[in-house]
């Protein structure tokens, strides 16, 4: 049959989520390893800093396959959850979803969109400026007029303003709530599933719900109270 | 342990046919003994509404011990009430306190519409079945002996599990996306398991999923409602198993 | 009138029913696509019998009351379904099925029709397999067998406590997969009323569909009256609420015989009844017989403490209990058939032991097996000098592998614990061995109108034997009516499509809407279940489980006189022309009542005790046998087949004569 390929079936579209999801998980863990460097080491976040945003591979190739992974993920997370709310049309009078499932795991448009909302806060922080430096400005130097490398400086400044800091420590806590189901549910999606393994990957998915907005948070409140 | 005998107040999900919009009715009931079943309650509402020349409220029953998968009910915002492993005809009135409100809805989805009251048309589950819930296999008297294929315990213990589904749509009322992934993988599961159900894994899985996207459920999005309130303990691992099938089935697969 | 021609092969036993295929007429392929048959009724018998025909090429419709046919009450058998396979080498064989079958019926069931069931039992085991049932396997890989009553053998194939659901399950996927071909058309929620007979056959049945109250006419070259049977007659039973007689009802005031009506079969092992309330009675499998004691106290001072609740039964010491099975029947003990161990319950409780505030119950303990089995367990795990504890932790695991779902669902229903106190059970209707009479072809005595599983009255004799009914089922469904419904449709190659406009359709479908209207237009004060419920009173204290004479008599009459009055007095909300779950009960009851009548009479006119049929009048009054059940083969040696005759009352007798040439007719002894 023509129509049972991964895109056209139910299966088949939360496998891609899933494997979209993965994606992004692993670019989380990358992202906020480079992040976290900015708390110990300026030199080194800025030399990995001009690394990644100058070299080719990264820019051409991985940076478009980021982008489609979160377009993708997103869009089809909306396009899921329309289908899934017409295929309940008429409301319960009463529903007691509390008692069989996790809040996370019922709200993930919810976290989602709220996680949307902050990238494009933070795509107006951080990537538009990027792009327009560089390829609008053809400015691929890294360099500040003084001379020394620009990528710290700019990170450190944005977190100067308390409600910026805000709305990121908020985002992030979203972020957690949308990893705590996101992750095991994604080796769930994709049939990975066993009675010895799954216990230690649903606890490993509860850590890293934690640790990668933790993070995120303590690098924001870090540069936040580390202002001159 | 010993029978009590409460009061409650019931609101039901009246509706008079497919066509009719329907809303919820209240109904007291007095002296309701805690050793009888929940859908024993509704009989004593409904003779005493026949008594009193009303429609009784129509539901859907019939062994009434937990196998036939036929009574459904959504109970105070759960499939099959707020006990674990029952159907709705097992819930005891002993779960509920004197002076609750007990609200009664029929289960809901669009792939479940109502027919009257808490009845609900579940011929899509049927329909799937047809697509490939069975092993082709023709009535003959020259099938080889049942003890001509070994199976390991555990596979067979495991496809046992999987086929005690008694088809209520509880994981269908449950999932907040009105998912029958449960219902669909439990069978999938099954024939996957056994040697005899192998040799058509691949079509089964596909006409089966096929069969299920087009009735109009919802997408499966892991949340494991379906899990905690299924009757039968039906297990999350049938649906990574359909997961599994399906992929193998899609990528794998000829065409 | 029809006569009775059971249409027995000639020939040795063993021989009978291949010579009868060999012999029987075939419809050829390509004529049977121009054959319709209609199967009512989609349990193991139907359900089977619907998708053999269909592959074979017959074009099928097939119709259930319940929204799928994955329902049916076949679906609730617990504890097995047997096969003469001999996989655990302990002598069985063929014969001993049969005999074991024959015997168990208390010789009154046909010997040719039950060597036939022994024969096709294995087939069945290996077709289900083939179907993906995943019956119980050991370790090995290899199927798994339990023991059942009333034989000395294991040839009980199981699936923990749902051998029936993945046997129907079996036979619905089966019939599901002809469905989604086109060869099987589903009427679900659709309730035959009446039976169409035109020139001397059946052609054909009338349906009211349950959803929109539309009736139908429905025309086919065959009918299969496959619905199961009536123990719903005693309003409390261990069947499905929707579980009716009526298309067999209907059936045999078209003209097809009643067979036996009075052999019911009260299963020992169900939930004890615990008010008014209750709708219905609860089965515990008769598995657990095999590792579970029946017990009651020795002194009636134990009784009241037990009752007032200042004794726990798991205090009582052993000498102080009475394990009466065992005590009287040394040889099989806790396995007895199920009549036996009923009677063996009731006659324990009317003399005052009955251990809970009704005083109808006895215990069923897993102590022993506890024990038993969890030193086997601590042996296999190398626990070497176990504690008491841990022995019964073991114990319990075992049992929960094995009887789990069974033990969960007593302790739902009771509140109570089995694990912890001993299980309280009594006896309950389960199973009618009664039913529409059939030859060995399983047709009626109307030509064209087949009966089949509990339906028909053939293989249990008097009393059927635990994990028979399944098997029965599945060879009517399977092997059977595929091969002998072409002997009779092999005449109606040239009959073509049956028009449903005859004056017959006609008649007859005006007489569901009469009836119909007849009951929406009573407009009385009563309910359905009023009626039902006094309907179910007469028959369990006057035609229950001890029978006499003058209880008999009094039951006739007064069932005819709540007859009248449910035709006087029954009231039903709603309308005809939509769903109307009263007007189907209505339906259901009012056929009931004529049926109860011909039940006590039945009853009445066999004045002897055979299997589930005890009469008072007839016991054993001396000798090792004392206060038994006394079979009279002098002058009840017979199937009593009755033929409508106006009213219930009325009914004709019939004789079919039953010869024993292969079995020795002797007294049932369990002793």
């Amino acid at each position: 049959m023509s129509d049972t390929g991964l895109t056209k079936t139910s299966i088949g579209r939360k496998i891609l989520m899933a494997l979209s999801g993965g994606f992004l998980m692993f670019f989380l863990v990358m992202h906020v390893t480079i992040n976290a460097i900015s708390m110990f080491s300026p030199e080194t976040f800025n030399t990995i800093s001009h690394f990644m945003g100058t070299n080719m591979l990264i820019q051409i190739a991985m940076q478009p396959v980021l982008m489609l992974a979160v377009v993708f993920h997103l869009s089809m997370g909306v396009v899921l959850e329309m289908k899934n709310r017409k295929a309940r049309t008429n409301k319960y009078a009463m529903n007691n979803g509390a008692a069989n499932s996790s809040w996370m795991s019922r709200n993930m448009i919810v976290t989602g969109i709220m996680v949307l909302l902050f990238l494009l806060v933070h795509f107006v922080d951080f990537w538009i400026p990027e792009m327009v430096t560089k390829y609008a400005n053809g400015d691929m130097t890294g360099l500040l007029p003084d001379g020394g490398m620009r990528y710290w400086e700019e990170l450190h400044h944005k977190f100067a303003n308390p409600v910026k800091v805000g709305i990121y420590v908020l985002a992030f806590v979203f972020l957690g709530l949308h990893l705590m189901h996101g992750f095991q549910s994604a080796f769930q999606s994709v049939g990975f599933r066993h009675k010895k393994y799954t216990p230690v990957i649903e606890k490993l998915g509860v850590l890293y719900a934690i640790l990668i907005p933790l993070t995120f948070i303590v690098i924001a409140i870090f540069h936040f109270t580390t202002q001159q | 342990m010993a029978e009590k005998f409460i009061n409650v107040t019931l609101k039901i999900w009246r509706q008079k046919n497919a066509q009719d919009a329907g809303k919820m009715v209240d109904y007291p009931l007095k002296n309701v003994s805690t050793d009888s079943s929940f859908l024993e309650m509704l009989d004593v509402l409904n003779e005493e509404l026949v008594a009193k020349g009303e429609e009784p409220v129509a539901f859907d029953h019939d062994c009434r011990e937990g196998i036939c998968g036929m009574c459904s009910l959504y109970i105070n915002g759960e499939a099959h009430g707020p006990d674990r492993a029952v159907t709705t005809c097992q819930l005891h009135m002993r779960m509920f306190k004197d002076g609750e409100t007990i609200t009664i809805e029929p289960f809901r989805a669009t792939a479940f519409p109502v027919i009257k009251d808490l009845i609900v048309d579940r011929d899509s589950f049927d329909r799937i079945m047809q697509k490939g819930g069975f092993v082709s296999v023709n009535t003959s008297g020259n099938t080889q002996d049942a003890n001509a294929l070994p199976i390991r315990k555990e596979d067979a213990d495991n496809a046992f599990d999987a086929a005690t589904c008694i088809g209520c749509g509880g994981c269908v009322a449950t999932c907040k996306n009105a998912s029958a992934m449960l219902f669909v993988s439990a069978k999938v599961a099954q024939f996957s398991l056994l040697p005899q159900g192998k040799v058509e894994a691949q079509e089964r899985v596909k006409n089966m999923l096929h069969q299920m996207d087009v009735e109009g459920f919802g997408n499966c999005t892991n949340t494991g409602a379906c899990e905690v309130e299924c009757p039968k303990g039906i297990s999350l691992d049938n649906i990574a198993r359909f997961n599994r099938e399906y992929m193998k089935a899609a990528v794998l697969g000829s065409e | 009138m029809a006569t009775l021609d059971s249409k027995i092969p000639t020939g040795p036993i063993a021989d009978k029913w291949t010579k009868h295929k060999n012999e029987i007429n075939l419809v050829n392929p390509a004529n049977k696509r121009h054959i319709d048959i209609i199967v009512v009724g989609t349990g193991l018998a139907g359900g089977a019998a619907a998708a053999s025909f269909a592959e074979m090429g017959y074009k099928v419709k097939s119709f259930c009351y319940q929204d799928s046919p994955r329902r049916a009450h076949s679906i609730a058998a617990q504890g097995g379904i047997n096969a003469a396979k001999n996989y655990q080498n302990d002598g069985d064989s063929n014969y001993r099925l049969f005999y074991d079958t024959v015997k168990g019926g208390d010789y009154r069931g046909r010997e040719a029709n039950v060597y036939r069931l022994a024969e096709v039992s294995g087939n069945i085991i290996d077709q289900c397999v083939a179907q993906g049932v995943p019956f119980a396997r050991d370790y090995g890989g290899l199927l798994d067998n339990r023991s059942f009553g009333g034989v000395l053998v294991s040839r009980t194939f199981y699936a923990k406590g749902q051998t029936g659901q993945q046997l129907l399950l079996g036979a619905y996927s089966a019939l599901s997969r002809q469905i989604g071909k086109g060869k099987v058309e589903l009427f679900g929620r659709h309730e035959m009323l009446e039976l169409v007979v035109v020139d001397g056959k059946a052609r054909g049945i009338i349906s009211r569909d349950l959803v929109t109250g539309e009736i139908k006419r429905h025309s086919a070259h065959a009918v299969v009256i496959a619905t199961g049977g009536y123990g719903n007659v005693f309003f409390l039973s261990t069947n499905a609420m929707g579980s009716n007689g009526t298309a067999a009802w209907k059936t045999h005031k078209k003209g097809a015989y009643f067979a036996n009506p009075c052999y019911t079969q009260i299963h020992p092992t169900c939930i004890p009844r615990s008010g008014d309330h209750q709708s219905k009675l609860t089965l515990m499998s008769e598995s657990l017989r095999n590792d579970g004691r029946i017990w009651v106290p020795k002194h009636l001072k134990d009784v009241e403490a037990i009752r007032k609740g200042t004794l726990k039964p798991t205090e009582l010491k052993e000498e102080d209990r009475d394990y009466y099975l065992e005590r009287r029947y040394p040889a099989f003990g806790n396995l007895v058939p199920r009549d036996v161990a009923s009677r063996a319950a009731k006659e324990r409780c009317d003399a005052g032991y009955g251990v809970n505030q009704t005083g109808e119950a006895v215990y069923l303990d897993f102590k022993s097996a506890f024990q038993r089995y969890g030193k086997e367990k601590a042996l296999v795990e190398g626990v070497d000098n176990p504690t008491p504890a841990q022995i019964l932790a073991f114990g319990k695991e075992v049992i929960e592998s094995k009887y789990g779902n069974l033990f969960q669902m007593y302790q739902k229903i009771t509140d109570a614990n089995p694990y912890e106190t001993p299980m309280m059970i009594y006896p309950a209707v389960h199973y009618t061995m009664g039913g529409i009479w059939v030859d060995y072809n399983l047709m009626t005595t109307i030509p064209g109108c087949y009966a089949a599983g509990e339906a028909n009255f053939s293989d249990h004799g008097a009393n059927r034997l635990g994990a028979s009914a399944l098997m029965q089922g599945l060879a009517d469904g399977y092997f059977v009516l595929p091969y002998t419904i072409g002997d009779y449709l092999a005449d109606e190659i040239r009959t073509g499509p049956i028009s449903t406009e005859t004056p017959e359709f006609v008649e007859a479908e005006k007489a569901v809407k009469d009836q119909i209207d007849k009951l929406m237009n009573i407009k009385g004060t009563k309910t359905v279940d009023h009626f039902h419920k006094r309907l179910g009173k007469v028959m369990w204290d006057k035609v229950g489980m001890a029978r006499n004479a003058k209880g008999l008599t009094e039951a006739m009459e007064e069932i005819k006189q709540i007859r009248e009055e449910f035709w006087s007095d029954l009231k039903i909300p709603g309308v005809a022309n939509g769903m109307n779950t009263e007007l189907e009960k209505a339906g259901r009851v009012a056929d009931f009542l004529e049926l109860g009548e011909l039940f006590a009479k039945d009853a009445l006119h066999r004045n002897e005790s055979c299997g589930g049929h005890f009469r008072e009048e007839s016991v054993e009054l001396d000798g090792e046998q004392k206060g038994e059940a006394k079979r009279d083969d002098e002058n009840f040696k017979y199937v009593a087949a009755w033929e409508w005759n106006n009213t219930p009352g009325e009914a004709i007798l019939h004789k079919e004569d039953l010869k024993f040439e292969f079995i020795e007719l002797k007294q049932r002894s369990y002793k």
